[in-house]
């Protein structure tokens, strides 16, 4: 709702009805949404389920749905002070209620709380966060201290952060890898922490990844996770198989899954956007119904166990004590703990991510990646320049492909065990949502995304069964505000001056 | 000359026989050009022949089939029926023969398209090292030996950047080279979707209405440039035009299509001065010069056709 003009706008005389209409409408979509939803929850009770009704919280909904309405309909009209009135008290109240358990003991705390709305104190704290962020508009919007933006004016100046972030970044990154590096030597750096430090990292390097294929090429893939599956099981199937190392499994996987890239990336060519995602996401599905399915191959949903782990480059194991070859922890004198094998597993996913880091920054400067930028921007224009759309777009889902591959084979081998259920479609759309969210083709982005949406998560455990929503709203308002993704801004891959000369020609 | 080249190559079309009006040897020679949208006739056995180092205008009303000209000739249509002959430096070419990418590629025809297709969120000079794709692509050893910064890949992509540096200077937009080329003003657009056709290093140029939309200054510099590039680099350039100042001032020969038929066929002053022209081209009252037309018309005229397009 950005306003047109900076200037301060005539006040006209309010629409009663109009106002009450649009209320009254936002009430009836909450009602007809928090019915099905709210209104009912199933309970296990012995001998079977039970419906337990809330309909009090469909209610609760619907009242504070179009109380919102109707502040936000008023801020639009410019009257920020009744909105003020009462969202600035409302706001502290609420905050003294849920803090009240600090505040005034456990016992005061839970009597207050049950004059909370609902039961659910997430949903609580997510009803407070709207009330504060309607105060804050409404207290700017009185106060006249900030004229509201355009929105051409707030991508540009969203651009010049992300160009600012991505200056940053050549500085930022290696600072970043650094702390990456010294990350499992510092004293907080617990098992938990090493493993969630794994987590995100593997979901840089699938964002990378995919980020070739998306934010370079353009080709909205929505079943990347096909191609970390069949990487994880190359990989899997190899190693307990045919007892195939590590080393030279990984390869093996990633070129196993830069050909299932290849043979996917057929069919789909003349397929763009929509249909391009649409496509894709079947044949994700598709791989993992195989694999399902294929029992005597993939042993379907029993999964495969007892993938190895890796060796110490070959040289030696790590564990306790071995009846042949060379343990880690005596080949360095050192006392035997099991973090010395988590930490080696960071090292090892740290490695393969920055190698798509440099891969993807080398081949960004390189013809097939112009083409690939190109082909984005306009694939007709590129076959009368004589590019081969066919042969640059199979380069992009197989190098991206081959990447998932390596990132699936280092998920087999972490986790000793691999099974369908890790690579159903909500991996690829965790995968798509780092890009999307960092920015198409922005790296930093990529990890930023990767932290905020896989990091943050970890810590908060308790609210797992939130993630998915958090998500969809994240990427709701990104799409509103923000389409080309947060730190969205193109680096040019040449230039004929130099970096100065470009930033005097700045306006 | 040029009759004897037709017939000896089995010239089946009476269009063909004398010589190119304009002069010059033939460098393009289409031979009953048809193309069928189902029950559309969008062009009907239209022959012309067009020559080496001369401008070649294709003029004709909305609709008249210029465009599908072009994509045939470009490799975006296969044609129903005819036959596309290039004179090229590595022997003849048949371009109906030769499928999309390949036209540009091999052949070396380049086109521009009657609504602007650049690369808009790349660089200005992107755009013109795009161009160079297969020159560079064959330099980084098809990426592999890119990947390890060979001096061979480097050298190529700075001779890239130099003949891009020749264009920018040609096409007056060496300042913006660093600039995103969505950004550029209109006209600034079209010349540099010029450029970018002239860094494919083609034979052939074809150019669809590439002074639409512009000012009379614009217009005027973009002139100059073609005459550049027909006198300079002595290439065979085809162009669709409906600014009757800029056909009139700059081409060799002009082919007039209507409704798919091609109805005149001649130097600037014998196709100004075909009852036929003016009756389908002019509309039937209009005695007077052609120029008198293009105030108002081309404008209108070519923001009609801009929704249709390859
Ligand atoms: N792909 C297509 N499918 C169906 N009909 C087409 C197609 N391309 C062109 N046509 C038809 O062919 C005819 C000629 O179109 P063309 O674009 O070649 O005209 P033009 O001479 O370039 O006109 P303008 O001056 O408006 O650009 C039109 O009737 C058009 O509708
Ligand atoms: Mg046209």
């Amino acid at each position: 709702m950005a306003a047109t003009t900076g200037t301060a706008p005539a006040v006209q005389p309010l629409d009663r009805q109009a106002m009450l209409k649009e209320a009254g409408a936002t009430g009836l979509v909450i009602f007809a949404l928090a019915f099905g939803l709210l209104g009912f929850r199933t309970l296990d009770v012995p001998g079977g389920i039970d419906i337990q009704y809330r309909f009090g919280d469909v209610a609760a909904a619907v009242v504070i749905g179009i109380l919102g309405r109707i502040a936000l309909i008023l801020l639009r009209e410019h009257r920020p002070l009744p909105v003020l009135l009462t969202t600035a008290p409302l706001a502290v109240v609420l905050l003294v209620m849920l803090l009240a358990k600090f505040l005034f003991g456990p016992e005061t705390g839970a009597e207050l709380m049950r004059f909370l709305p609902f039961e659910s104190l997430v949903v609580m704290w997510a009803i407070l966060i709207v009330i504060v962020v309607l105060a804050l508009r409404a207290a700017r919007s009185q106060t006249h201290i900030a004229s509201e933006m355009t929105v051409e004016d707030r991508d540009a100046r969203m651009d010049r952060i992300g160009a600012k972030v991505q200056r940053a970044a050549r500085r930022l990154g290696p600072v970043l890898l650094g702390i990456a590096i010294i990350f499992p030597f510092l004293p907080f750096a617990d098992r938990r922490l090493l493993d969630i430090g794994i987590l995100v990292v593997t979901y840089i390097m699938l964002g990378w990844g995919l980020n070739i294929v998306v934010g370079l090429a353009g080709l909205l893939d929505l079943g990347y996770v096909a191609f970390y599956a069949v990487g994880a099981y190359s990989f899997a199937l190899l190693a307990t198989g045919l007892d195939v190392s590590f080393w030279v499994a990984l390869p093996f996987a990633g070129l196993m899954a830069a050909s299932a890239g290849v043979l996917l990336g057929f069919p789909v060519l003349r397929l763009r956007g929509d249909y391009l995602a649409i496509v894709t996401l079947g044949f994700g599905e598709m791989i993992r119904i195989i694999l399902l399915n294929w029992y005597e191959f993939t042993n379907g949903p029993d999964g495969i166990s007892g993938i190895p782990r890796p060796s110490f480059f070959g040289l030696a194991v790590f564990k306790r004590s071995v009846t042949e070859g060379h343990t880690f922890h005596e080949m360095f004198g050192l006392q035997f703990t099991p973090i010395h094998r988590i930490i080696f597993m960071f090292y090892l996913i740290l490695a393969l991510a920055l190698v798509v880091n440099l891969f993807t920054m080398r081949i960004r400067k390189l013809p097939v990646g112009r083409a690939w930028e190109a082909l984005r921007e306009d694939e007709t224009a590129c076959r009368s320049l004589g590019i081969n759309p066919r042969n640059t777009k199979l380069t992009a889902f197989g190098i991206g492909a081959m990447f998932a591959g390596f990132a699936g084979s280092f998920f087999a081998t972490r986790q000793g065990f691999i099974s369908p259920e890790s690579f159903v479609f909500t991996e690829s759309a965790v995968i798509l949502a780092i890009v999307v969210l960092g920015g198409f083709g922005s790296q930093i982005g990529v990890v930023i995304a990767a932290v905020l949406l896989i990091g943050l998560p970890e810590f908060f455990r308790e609210l797992q069964q939130y993630r998915m929503l958090a998500f969809g709203m994240a990427m709701v308002l990104i799409m509103l505000w923000r389409p080309a993704g947060l730190l969205a801004h193109r680096e040019p891959t040449i230039r004929l001056f130099g970096k100065g000369a470009a930033k005097e020609a700045e306006p | 000359m040029s009759a004897e080249t037709a017939i000896a190559e089995g010239a089946t079309s009476p269009d063909l026989l004398g010589p190119i009006p304009g002069g010059g040897e033939a460098q393009l020679t289409v031979e009953h050009l048809t193309m069928r949208f189902g029950g559309l006739v969008a062009i009907d056995d239209v022959s012309f022949q067009a020559a080496d180092a001369r401008i070649t205008a294709i003029i004709g009303p909305n609709g008249a089939g210029k465009t599908t000209v072009f994509n045939c000739l470009t490799g975006f249509y296969k044609p129903t029926v005819g036959r596309l002959a290039l004179h090229h430096p590595k022997g003849e070419f048949l371009l109906e023969r030769i499928e999309g990418f390949r036209t540009a590629q091999a052949a070396g025809v380049a086109r521009t398209f009657q609504n602007i297709r650049l690369f808009p969120r790349m660089t200005v000079l992107e755009n013109l090292i795009v161009a160079q794709h297969n020159k560079l692509m064959r330099a980084s050893g098809y990426t592999v030996l890119g990947l390890f910064g060979l001096k061979r890949y480097r050298e190529a992509e700075e001779k890239a950047v130099e003949l891009a540096r020749y264009w920018l200077d040609r096409t007056l937009l060496t300042k913006a080279a660093d600039q995103e080329a969505g950004n550029l003003p209109y006209g600034d657009q079209r010349r540099l979707e010029v450029a970018r056709a002239m860094c494919t290093e083609p034979v052939l140029l074809c150019l669809d209405e590439p002074a639409a939309g512009l000012n009379p200054r614009e217009s005027q510099v973009l002139n100059e440039l073609l005459l550049f590039i027909r006198d300079e680099h002595k290439m065979g350039i085809l162009l669709i035009e409906h600014d009757m100042s800029v056909v009139m001032g700059i081409s060799d020969h002009i082919v007039v299509l209507d409704y798919g038929r091609k109805i005149s066929d001649g130097t600037p002053e014998q196709v100004r001065n075909d009852p036929a022209v003016i009756r389908a081209y002019l509309g039937e009252d209009e005695e007077d010069e052609p120029a008198g037309e293009t105030a108002a018309g081309p404008e209108s005229a070519a923001r009609e056709g801009e929704e249709r397009d390859a």
